[in-house]
């Protein structure tokens, strides 16, 4: 039961069913049809819904047709829709006129957006999933911001993982268990204090300090594994370089983080280290010179590993374990060898159910772990990653982070582009801050 | 909406003549009425230079090779260039929202086709970013895409890969259209109303003169040749 101005947060462990709730409440269950219900759901007038990605939910080229949108669906007079419009988008904070290209915003500035159009509907509560998951922290500061004045007296149930962040926009907790069924229900501070260690056990991320690095054993002998000299790179068809004149050496035992804002390079340096992109200038070498970008992709796999930001873009068979045999067997080992080491890994990422399940229906932390397994199965030399920690739970979290840390002390070269400032302190040796393509 | 009759019109005139003055006629005055359009000249430069090129080898071809000799040429190749252009300034200056619109409105086209349509098309430079990002991807992960083979069997296998990232997003941004009251039943109505205005029929009326215009000065001309008439 949730009264009429009260702004709800709703936890629970990955796959209790909070989205589908929030769904339920949307009333987009009944027409989807799939699966069982049981009980009842009333809902006093209407629901406004936002939801966790932002390139999947805005519809029109122009912001202020995307926010009209929801408004000629309704049958809203056209003399009613624009004032409504330029009301929603103020309320948001949204910075531009209505013919702003909605393709050109970020993705902060988009979130703003599907706001506004949830608002222009004046439902009577407002249904959040995860509504900065996939934002950089600038973009999810933006959302938050639009979030305090909007929520201010209004109905809203919120789904959220990252719960410090959450906890000035809400004033009461529900947590279901990950079979069903609320286990905690009260005011924020109760419910942590009652359930705190519990909900972080479940992988939520309660107030408090994140989970530490483990401590690093033996010293490492800080030989060069990967040398990147002066790199710079244009995107087929842009004018301006992406990076310029950027160096970075990676060296066993040591871990050097890329940061920066969005659109800052940290990617694409992370492609050219990995040897994936060619440089338009300057070279990526391993330790005998050889330049990474002209090796073939199966003598590369062995030198460098590289995990991308989406799991699924690197997923190229229909199981697990087939994912972990797939480089060893291109890279030449026998068939029994990259059976050995695939059996090992999966062992070691707590995936040795999973052997024989499609790599895409796998949990989003679970996917993580074996993205980041694929690279080590060849047993590179360097391994880089992008956003490793990138909208994971606390739990998955702290198994990258111990992942990450055993690489380094086994002696592996470690590199990895972040905006998460807990994993750069946990973990960075050498911090490489790019700005506009060049280092600082 | 007059965008497109206009341009038909236009088109209708270049089918249905093959001698070089009508195209030419149709062509100079296209270029004239360039700075109405709002349409950069470099812009559209950019975008014809391909259509020039196109155009200039099938006219030389012709004049080498073709039963109308110099004159055949020069007609085939400035009535291709004459079609282009217009298409062009058509295609340029229509926004797809715009077109969306008016389909819905005055030609009664279904707005779930259309809002749909447009809908999917704003996913399209994802796709392209997506297919690009599985291509490094595919790698990262040793496989070589050097060999013909291996390169098409790597399409087929990134297709594949895109297609599940593509039905995914498309199912959550149609429930994102779903939990915003689209197609539900109720009578839409529509924010940005187009009666076709005063503008647009100028258009449309300045388009079907310079159509039935430049095929009149032709025919004054003695030089008008009919498609089918030879």
């Amino acid at each position: 039961m949730i009264e009429h101005g009260e702004r709800v947060l709703l936890l629970g462990p990955s796959g209790s069913g909070k989205s589908t709730l929030l769904a339920a409440m949307a009333g987009l269950l009944a027409r989807s049809g799939a699966g069982e219900a049981e009980g009842t759901l009333q809902l006093d007038g209407t629901a406004g819904v936002v939801f966790q990605d932002p390139e999947s939910q805005l519809v029109l080229a122009r912001a202020g047709d995307d926010v009209a949108f929801g408004l000629e669906n309704t049958g809203i007079p056209a003399s009613e829709i624009w004032s409504r419009v330029d009301t929603a988008l103020s309320a948001v904070g949204f910075p531009y006129g209505r013919d702003r290209s909605t393709a050109a915003l970020s993705g902060g500035e988009k979130q703003r957006l599907a706001i506004a159009g949830a608002l222009a509907l004046r439902p009577n509560v407002l249904l959040l999933d995860e509504p900065t998951a996939n934002l950089d922290p600038l973009g999810a500061q933006l959302v938050r911001g639009a979030l305090r004045r909007v929520l201010a007296n209004r109905t809203c149930v919120m789904v959220e993982h990252r719960i410090a962040e959450a906890l000035d926009l809400i004033d009461r907790v529900v947590v279901i268990a990950a079979g069903g069924g609320v286990i905690a229900d009260g005011t924020p501070e109760r419910v942590f204090r009652e359930q705190g260690t519990a909900l972080a056990a479940a992988g939520i991320w309660v107030p408090g300090p994140p989970p530490v690095a483990p401590p690093r054993r033996g010293a490492p002998s800080n030989a060069i594994v990967v040398e990147a000299r002066d790199l710079t790179f244009a995107y087929p068809g842009s004018t301006v370089s992406a990076l310029t004149g950027v160096s970075v050496i990676l060296r066993s035992g040591r871990t050097v983080a890329l940061v920066g804002a969005n659109g800052s390079g940290k990617s694409t340096l992370a492609l050219l280290i990995g040897g994936l992109l060619r440089p338009s200038r300057g070279a990526v070498r391993d330790a005998g010179g050889a330049d990474l970008a002209r090796l073939r992709a199966r003598a590369l796999i062995l030198r460098v590993g590289s995990v991308f930001q989406d799991p699924e873009h690197q997923f190229v068979t229909g199981r697990v374990v087939d994912e972990l045999t797939i480089g060893p067997l291109r890279a030449g080992r026998a068939p029994l060898e990259a059976r050995r080491l695939a059996n090992d890994l999966l062992e070691r990422m707590g995936l040795a159910a999973l052997g024989a399940a499609n790599p895409f229906t796998l949990s989003g932390g679970e996917k993580r772990r074996l993205s980041v397994a694929t690279a080590l199965a060849t047993a590179p030399g360097a391994l880089i990653l992008d956003e490793p920690t990138f909208a994971q739970d606390r739990r998955t979290y702290g198994e990258i982070l111990a992942l990450l840390a055993d690489f380094r002390d086994r002696g592996g070269a470690l590199c990895f582009a972040s905006h998460d400032p807990f994993l750069v302190d946990a973990l960075a040796d050498e911090r490489l801050t790019l700005l506009a393509g060049r280092t600082q | 909406m007059a965008k497109l009759g206009g341009a038909a019109a236009l088109f209708l005139a270049l089918f249905l003549a093959i001698d070089p003055v009508t195209p030419a006629i149709i062509l100079i005055v296209l270029l004239a009425a360039l700075p109405a359009s709002g349409l950069a000249p470099r812009a559209l430069l950019t975008r014809a230079a391909p259509l020039a090129l196109a155009a200039a080898s099938i006219a030389l071809f012709n004049m080498l090779f073709g039963d109308g000799g110099i004159a055949g040429g020069i007609a085939v190749g400035l009535r291709l260039l004459a079609i282009g252009v217009a298409g062009l300034l058509s295609l340029a200056t229509i926004d797809p929202t715009d077109l969306a619109d008016a389909l819905i409105e005055h030609v009664g086209a279904p707005p779930r086709f259309a809002i749909g349509t447009l809908a999917a098309f704003r996913l399209l430079p994802i796709f392209a970013h997506e297919w690009q990002t599985i291509g490094l991807a595919r790698r990262a992960r040793g496989i070589d895409e050097s060999s013909l083979g291996d390169r098409l069997r790597g399409f087929a296998e990134r297709t594949l890969a895109l297609l599940v990232g593509a039905i995914r997003r498309a199912a959550r941004l149609a429930t994102a259209m779903d939990a915003r009251g689209f197609d539900s039943g109720l009578p839409r109505t529509c924010a940005r109303p187009r009666a076709l205005r005063a503008g647009d029929r100028a258009w449309l009326a300045c388009a079907i003169l310079l159509a039935s215009g430049a095929t009149a000065v032709s025919v004054a001309l003695g030089t008008w040749r009919f498609v089918l008439g030879q």
